[in-house]
């Protein structure tokens, strides 16, 4: 007995998430690369469009609310309604992120640069993957590349700890440069707390086709 | 306060949040907290071994093993036609009062069989009450005197003197003395449908039963009468072990410790296809044909 609007609600809703993964990965995408040419216009533009993705995540609250209320999902359609209301969450967040990025390069302005941007760049490269391979995971109901996400965020943990120490160098030479230092500490930050949240949606997406739920180092993601 | 100082005394600064050890989640069930007995170590109180159920030829329920712990709630959900009933009568051999009706395996009550020769059905009754979809108190009789039905019913030998008490007593827990205290000589059909319930509850309450058996109780109550029914199903555990039929899922959700999911096979014999902790069986059953069922998709 297939229930055709149920179904048609819980994909709608899976629409959506995606919608906001995408809107998410081209606003941090757009952040950085506007920081690399100091691009005022196009930050501006960023934190403008944060608002699109915060209203699209209270969408995705209230027709989860809704599929439960009037649908009441079980089993494995309500571990998908849950694990999809907690993603929205990790991922209006990562569109902070990239909000936060976006004003720190209008902060930055034309003070000139600290050092050429290597690092940092391909931090956001690596965080974005991980969220879009999060998402795909989650498309395809993927555990194993799930479990892979979480293993691979390290990469972008380890850049961290490069681009700080570096960053705390500049710092300890020239007292000058903490403030354009701390500028870069934070974006650097961001796009590891990105690359973070990415991981929680890899791990919402093993809860949701396994109904295990654990932390990336736990044994259920051995 | 602005967004960043929001994100670092939220967050904390990354190396102090990676230096911390990850937050656990709490896996691990509920019975494994302390001082609580993990599932496999609760008592039985029915061990259903190899029952099979025939009307004629037509075996209706086939081969199930399965044991009910004591003073827990185990339902029994399936759609229209698994067996269910038919199972549920087997547990108190009602079923071998159905025309035709047969069955062959075992049911252990406490290690006895209930279906060895030498035991009186009439006495295994008593021990595992009955209680039906529609209310059915003896429509001559008052409130009183249907409590006191159960007593005779079930040759069950009560001194005069106390009979009075063990009516009240046996209407208090099934928490309907408060309302009818004061019309005990009434008709039990002057009830509403939901205390008309209770009072079927509470007569089989009265002989002092070990397990209760409920065949869909709720399905011609209104619902408040079916949670009134419910909140007493849950108190009752303390004391009996209780094995409910319900085609009402969301109720077997609520109330039930432990799930049973039957499904008629290819023979259209009703089979156990899942058993075992209610929050399980719901949030993440083992079998595809339970997912199936149970979120709606067949059934």
């Amino acid at each position: 007995m297939p229930r055709v609007d149920y179904d048609r609600e819980l994909r709608s809703l899976q629409d959506d998430l995606l919608m906001l993964g995408s809107m998410v990965e081209k606003a941090i995408t757009k952040a950085v690369d506007a920081l690399k040419r100091r691009d005022i216009e196009t930050s501006k533009q960023v934190i403008n469009e944060d608002d699109a993705i915060d209203d699209l995540r209270f969408k995705l609250e209230d027709k989860c609310v809704e599929i439960i209320a009037t649908q009441q999902p079980i089993a494995k359609d309500l571990r998908v309604v849950f694990s999809i209301l907690h993603m929205a969450v990790e991922l209006e967040r990562m569109g902070d992120y990239a909000e936060g990025i976006a004003k720190i390069s209008i902060m930055i302005g034309q003070e000139p640069p600290l050092k050429p941007l290597i690092d940092i760049p391909i931090m956001a490269d690596k965080a974005v993957a991980l969220l879009r391979r999060s998402l795909n995971a989650f498309l395809n109901r993927d555990v194993e590349e799930a479990k892979r996400i979480c293993k691979d965020d390290d990469d972008v943990d380890n850049i961290y700890d490069q681009v700080y120490r570096e960053l705390l160098l500049f710092m300890i030479q020239d007292p000058k440069t903490i403030q354009r230092a701390t500028y870069l500490l934070w974006v650097a930050h961001d796009l590891e707390r990105t690359a973070d949240r990415a991981t929680n949606i890899a791990e919402r997406v093993v809860y949701m086709v396994t109904g295990k739920m654990a932390e990336t180092n736990s044994k259920y993601m051995a | 306060m602005n967004k960043r100082d929001d994100q670092v005394n939220n967050e904390g600064t990354a190396t102090e949040e990676r230096s911390l050890p990850h937050r656990r989640v709490h896996l691990h069930s509920e019975h494994q907290q302390q001082g609580e007995q993990k599932p496999a170590d609760m008592p039985i109180s029915i061990s259903i071994q190899g029952l099979n159920a025939y009307y004629g030829k037509f075996r209706a329920v086939k081969n199930i093993t399965l044991d009910i712990k004591a003073k827990q709630v185990t339902s029994v959900i399936g759609p229209s036609g698994c067996g269910k009933s038919t199972m549920l009568r087997c547990l108190n051999r009602m079923h071998e009062e159905t025309q035709n009706g047969r069955t062959d395996g075992k049911v252990l009550l406490d290690d006895e069989d209930i279906y060895d020769k030498r035991v009186d059905p009439v006495a295994v009754r008593r021990k595992i009450g009955m209680v039906f979809q529609k209310p059915n108190p003896f429509p001559t009789m008052s409130v009183f005197d249907n409590v006191v039905a159960g007593f005779k019913l079930n040759r069950f030998w009560v001194n005069k003197s106390e009979l009075a008490d063990r009516v009240e007593l046996a209407l208090k827990q099934a928490s309907l003395w408060d309302e009818v205290k004061d019309k005990l000589n009434q008709s039990g059909m002057a009830l509403s449908g939901g205390q008309q319930q209770r009072l079927c509850i509470a007569r089989t309450l009265a002989v002092e039963p070990e397990v209760v058996l409920m065949d869909e109780p709720c399905s011609a109550l209104d619902p408040v009468a079916t949670l009134k029914i419910e909140d007493l199903i849950r108190q009752l555990t303390s004391k009996y072990t209780i094995v409910i039929v319900t085609h009402n899922m969301q109720q077997a959700a609520r109330v039930s410790d432990w799930t049973t999911f039957l499904l008629m096979g290819d023979d259209r014999a009703g089979e156990l296809i899942e058993y075992g902790e209610t929050k399980q069986l719901f949030t993440n059953p083992k079998d595809e044909r339970t997912e199936a069922y149970i979120t709606g998709r067949f059934g």
